[in-house]
């Protein structure tokens, strides 16, 4: 019985999610006392995950899972999750990895846990905390399976590097055509840039910036911290920005080290969010702005003076400190 | 073609969340209860199929006769019968395997479900469903068409999205895109006069025993206060974000 971990690729390299859930998962095996197996699908090189924990890895190559699909990837688990006795299954809160996990924990017989920030508080009875209400309570579950099934949340856990080392094996899972039967015919994605889910750090805007053709600074901000950008529910209603920037209760949860709102008020579907996130920061140039109340630091200001100040200052930052 | 919409009746999404009992309940109390978000995206979407292509539509939800006035308020906005199963809804697997038995009494086409509730946050119905019933699945859809038997599905992935197609009986996991949320649409007073005479069948729960529990329930703790930088000083910002809070 081993801890399984899916460990997620993107053109043949780890996300950084991977080596997080991988971190977490070898904590797991160590409360209970067992090993961790990771399982990768079409990775080039799965001798990384030994640096976060991982003692074997399954690597499945199959050309037909070169598309994510979840029917596929899941049976694939499940088929892994029993070769090993697998007792607990970690995954990430990816788009994809919340995409297989239910079908997975049918599978399994397992109850499943998403939205997890950490370490299970007891393994008997299996206890672990995650956030629900979105973001603004956390909630105890127990999970009374014999299999569980884990969804860390984003960000929640961090890397943990360890000395170790990775024995790999390749894995068959045996598939058939009703695996898959949704079939992808395209994908548009920006490959140029950070998508909110894999970023540390966001930078979101709100109406207070007036208009979409004012976007420039906000990305141009987005840029020199290497950040995704993310913007409020009216803004994204206004079709200033494309929905899956829409950021919150409705949109998406954005759980990153750090956070900076521009022209952002703070409505509670906003804040409850972007709860999650580490280090928060407003910019606005309404003192009274709910934001200020949810913010770590704050600056109360024109945000077409601020940011183009904010981000010479972070050039010179970046300069001195590369 | 035959829809079921699942209705989650949750708290509205302006309220203040409180516990009670010792933390292990939800404190409803001056609470405004609605329509899940995410499933309403998926319900006014149900509309536009019945209206442009003759679909029929069906909402369900898993929960105690409280729930109704959410039922009837998605009859109000234009669903043909709804169905409550009597019941509380423990955890998702077990609102997935009572809305498994609906799906296969009512013979649905398709399933339209909301990604997650906005209360519990646990994602997993939609998929529970379609594993349950075997259906084919999308998850996060932000756009749905049905010609025939065939679906084209969108999915919102991470950075972009992704297209599919794929064959009825299918579940999606909703959310909005699906309809923009100036689609959305206020029942009005025909619409509510009309959805107090419409079918609201009350079916009892098949047994199942529960696989996770919510033991106890905890808030953030309160945050401290903010830290303000004076405009005429930005480059302390970014001072405070390295030293600090060492974000940078």
């Amino acid at each position: 019985m081993s801890v399984l971990v899916y460990t997620e690729s993107e053109g043949g390299k780890f996300k950084k999610a991977a080596f997080e859930v991988a971190s977490y998962a070898k904590e797991v095996a160590n409360m209970l006392g067992t090993t961790v197996t990771a399982v990768s699908v079409n990775a080039d090189d799965s001798s990384e995950l030994g640096n976060y924990g991982v003692d074997k890895v399954l690597e499945i190559k199959n050309e037909k899972l070169t598309t994510f699909n979840a029917k596929a990837y899941a049976d694939s688990l499940k088929q892994a999750a029993d070769k090993e006795a697998a007792k607990v299954v970690v995954v990430s809160s990816s788009a994809d990895s919340k995409f297989l996990a239910s079908l997975l924990a049918v599978h399994l017989n397992a109850g499943y846990a998403s939205n997890v920030v950490a370490l299970p508080e007891s393994a008997s009875p299996f206890t672990v905390k995650r956030t629900a209400f979105t973001n603004k309570a956390f909630n105890i579950t127990e999970i009374s399976t014999d299999v569980k099934v884990i969804g860390l949340s984003n960000n929640a856990f961090g890397l943990k590097e360890v000395s170790g080392a990775a024995t790999a094996e390749g894995f068959e899972p045996s598939l058939s055509d009703e695996d898959f039967t949704v079939n992808v015919t395209s994908v548009d994605k920006a490959t140029d840039k950070v998508s909110i889910a894999d970023a540390e750090v966001v930078v979101s805007g709100g109406r207070g910036l007036k208009g979409p053709e004012n976007w420039g600074m906000i990305e141009e901000l987005a840029d020199v911290l290497g950040a995704a950008t993310a913007c409020s529910k009216p803004v994204s209603d206004m079709g200033w920005r494309p929905h899956g920037e829409h950021v919150g209760q409705t949109g998406k949860p954005v759980a990153t080290n750090l956070y900076i709102a521009v022209g952002i008020s703070g409505a509670i579907q906003h804040l409850a969010g972007i709860n999650s996130s580490k280090v928060k920061v407003v910019i606005n140039n309404d003192p009274e702005a709910p934001f200020f109340k949810a913010a770590d630091y704050g600056i109360v200001g024109d945000a077409f003076e601020v940011v183009p100040q904010l981000i010479e200052k972070l050039k010179e930052f970046k300069a001195n400190n590369a | 073609m035959k829809i079921l919409v699942c209705i989650s009746h949750v708290p509205d999404t302006t309220s203040k969340i409180n516990f009670t009992e010792g933390d292990t309940k939800f404190d409803t109390n001056g609470v405004q209860f609605v329509i899940n978000p995410n499933d309403e995206f998926g319900l006014t979407r149900a509309m536009w199929f019945k209206e442009k292509q003759g679909a029929s539509v069906d909402v369900v939800n898993v929960g105690g006769a409280e729930t109704e006035p959410t039922l009837r308020k998605a009859l109000a906005i234009g669903a043909d019968n709804a169905i409550r199963v009597n019941t509380e809804a423990t955890d998702g697997f077990y609102v997935a395997k009572q809305l498994a038995r609906v799906v296969q009494d009512g013979g649905y086409d398709l399933v339209i479900a909301g990604r997650e509730s906005i209360d519990y946050n646990g994602g997993m119905v939609p998929g529970m469903l379609a594993a349950l019933t075997g259906a084919n699945f999308v998850n996060t859809c932000i756009g749905l068409e049905v010609e025939g038997d065939t679906a084209t599905a969108v999915r919102e992935i991470d950075g972009g999205k992704e297209t599919s197609t794929t064959k009825l009986p299918l579940v999606v996991g909703g959310q909005k895109g699906l309809v923009e949320e100036s689609d959305l649409r206020i029942p009005n007073m025909r619409g509510i006069m009309m959805a107090r005479k419409k079918p609201l069948t009350v079916v009892e729960a098949v047994e199942s025993a529960p696989e996770t529990k919510a033991v106890k329930f905890e808030k953030p703790a309160p945050k401290g206060e903010v830290t303000l930088v004076s405009p005429d000083n930005v480059g302390q910002l970014v001072e405070l974000l390295h030293n600090e809070a060492k974000a940078i």
